[in-house]
């Protein structure tokens, strides 16, 4: 921060107290909690110091901070039970900074989570190759790593806002399948190697030892064979088994069905399978009835995070903050509208800016209490700016349903109360 | 040193550099044509990997009752997970209904999945055999073979599905031009 703070730079209204602005943004941050507790009113309210809990094997979150995924069934099927789950929902709507908490990365499973016992896990490469080869966890950690902060994004991100907008939705269920952690692994250019891969072969099946046995096949373009790992570290620890225990693959910019996990075959061969997840499921189907096929990397993105839905604003002093990203490359500007995207101003953005990782963005903003709409739109070093809906759904219709980037924009009403709306 | 001996060492050095692919196996262990057979379960389009056996649509009826429609609903229609018949000419329209016979491209794949994949309970627990019988039976439930067809490796890979003409690969990573273009 600089030494011009916000409060600085711009005059609070008289009729608008510190106490008020700053419990609207907790209400954000931290959750209910924060909001449910008396807070002190003056110094001489704050408890006193005193020893604390004792010391402990692993740092436990505050109990003042609630922070929780959502279990989804389909769109609108929300906080179901997890045994009817088909993902769970990062809480982007109380997180800071560019990295998501390990626990609260989203997830998406096709047959649930597997219990895998890595002294018995394998992982076989084969297919046209020299030297086909097993390998256990304990040879990937002994290969040179690479260690990466990447974002992965389910491909269904955004799926509340294909055909309409509920406006009773937050950013957790409107974005909440992205993520971003550092991750640590092998590169694959370093495995092909050791299996002396035939140089005929230009796809690659990458297979997960989940129920589903989920299979993609991967085109080993120059990109994905000098940026793809297999890793086996999240956030400096082993992978968690919701995101792959004890080894999956990791492609930077790549749908997150991709980033297969439980990772247990790597088959080289020279076209693509065809398999269920490049066919029936993850195909964008167009308004003509045709469906694009292996739209493989994820788009530039970005969301307001801070206000977003369902939370409410006052008049005076707001610092908007969001996160952008894209598949391509880096962020390389971030603009932020509040006149429904009539004019633009540039966020600033949080270092490090890193390729094919989230960023988060910020401006200050005098809310002058009038009903308006705010919403963001990012660019990546590639020139590709995220569409506004209108032309996003001119080009893909309403029935693709996976690969969504279009502006999400935030409506905000005479009381301040922040919803969900197309445009 | 002499100049000999020194030429002799870069010799040693640029061996050991060239050697270093037969490191290759401290790591891991070879593969066994054998063990890889247990693990090589994926399908092709063109039908490479499917394995001998065949089934039949009427076979396929009773397996898919038995293990498939408390899920997928009789007939492949109706049960809580996804439709797997009808929805044909639908698929340009506000309600497209995306099923094996409306919206997949390749009956390879369909055996594939289910091989891999199902019943969701007990994945791989079906025979070869029962997996291209409920295949067969998935396919005419679909008008796409006859009620009381049969398939095996030779015929599932020539069934040309309703939509194997529905798809426009991202010119990006579209597989009839990604390599080929230099």
């Amino acid at each position: 921060m600089t030494s011009k703070t916000p409060v600085e730079l711009l005059p609070r209204p008289a009729n608008v107290s510190r106490r008020g602005f700053v419990g609207g943004l907790s209400a954000g941050i931290f959750g209910a909690v924060a909001s449910e507790a008396a807070g002190a009113e003056t110094l001489a309210d704050v408890p006193d110091r005193g020893p604390g809990a004792d010391l402990s094997a692993h740092s436990e979150r505050s109990r003042f901070a609630k922070l929780d995924r959502i279990p989804e069934a389909t769109p609108g099927k929300r906080n179901v039970d997890p045994g009817d789950a088909i993902n769970s929902k990062t809480p982007h709507q109380k997180l800071v900074g560019n990295i998501t908490p390990t626990d609260l990365h989203y997830e998406r499973s096709h047959s649930g989570v597997p219990d895998i016992d890595p002294a018995q896990h394998r992982l076989l490469i084969h297919g046209m190759v020299s030297k086909p080869l097993v390998l256990n966890v304990e040879d990937l950690k002994q290969m040179p790593s690479v260690t990466r902060v990447v974002f992965i994004e389910c491909t269904g991100n955004g799926w509340e806002n294909w055909k309409k907008a509920d406006p009773d939705v937050t950013v957790q269920n409107t974005h909440g399948l992205v993520s971003t952690n550092e991750w640590t692994g092998v590169p694959l250019k370093f495995l092909i190697d050791l299996v002396a891969k035939d140089k005929g072969s230009k796809w690659m099946l990458a297979e997960g030892g989940d129920g589903a046995g989920v299979d993609r096949s991967i085109p080993l373009t120059d990109e994905i064979v000098n940026e793809a790992f297999v890793a086996y570290g999240q956030n400096g620890e082993p992978l968690r088994p919701a995101h792959g225990f004890p080894m999956r693959l990791v492609m930077p910019g790549f749908e997150g069905n991709l980033n297969i996990k439980w990772l247990r075959r790597l088959k080289f061969g020279s076209e693509p399978w065809m398999t269920r997840w490049e066919t029936a499921r993850y195909t964008q189907l167009l308004a003509n009835g045709k469906a694009r096929q292996f739209q493989l990397r994820m788009e530039t993105n970005s969301v307001i995070t801070q206000p977003s839905g369902m939370m409410q604003i006052q008049p005076g002093y707001n610092r908007i903050s969001g996160l952008a990203w894209s598949g391509h490359g880096k962020i390389a500007g971030v603009e932020i509208s509040t006149d429904g995207a009539r004019t633009w101003k540039p966020a600033q953005l949080s270092q490090p800016v890193l390729s094919k990782a989230q960023v988060r963005f910020q401006m200050d903003w005098a809310w002058d209490g009038k009903p308006t709409k705010i919403v963001s739109r990012s660019t990546d070093d590639h020139g590709n700016v995220q569409p506004d809906r209108q032309s996003f759904i001119a080009a893909m219709g309403t029935n693709a349903l996976f690969h969504y980037n279009a502006q999400q924009t935030w409506s905000i009403d005479e009381a301040g109360r922040v919803r969900n709306v197309l445009a | 040193m002499s100049s000999h001996d020194k030429l002799l060492l870069a010799g040693i050095l640029t061996a050991g550099l060239l050697a270093a692919p037969a490191l290759a196996f401290d790591f891991g262990r070879p593969a066994t044509p054998q063990e890889i057979k247990l693990w090589d379960i994926d399908v092709g389009p063109d039908g490479k990997g499917l394995p001998d056996g065949s089934g039949t649509a009427v076979q396929g009826k009773q397996i898919f009752a038995d293990n498939c429609a408390a899920c997928h609903g009789d007939n492949g229609q109706g049960g809580i997970k996804d439709r797997l018949a009808g929805g044909q000419g639908t698929l340009a329209s506000n309600m497209p209904v995306k099923t094996v016979g409306s919206f997949w491209p390749y009956a390879t794949t369909l055996f594939d999945y289910i091989h891999r994949a199902m019943p969701y309970p007990t994945p791989g627990s079906l025979s070869t055999d029962e997996t291209y019988a409920v295949t067969a039976y998935i396919l005419s439930l679909n008008g796409i073979v006859p009620a009381d067809g049969k398939v095996d490796k030779e015929s599932l890979p020539k069934i040309k599905m309703p939509n194997r003409d529905g798809f426009i690969p991202e010119p990006e990573f579209d597989p009839a031009r990604l390599f080929r273009k230099k």
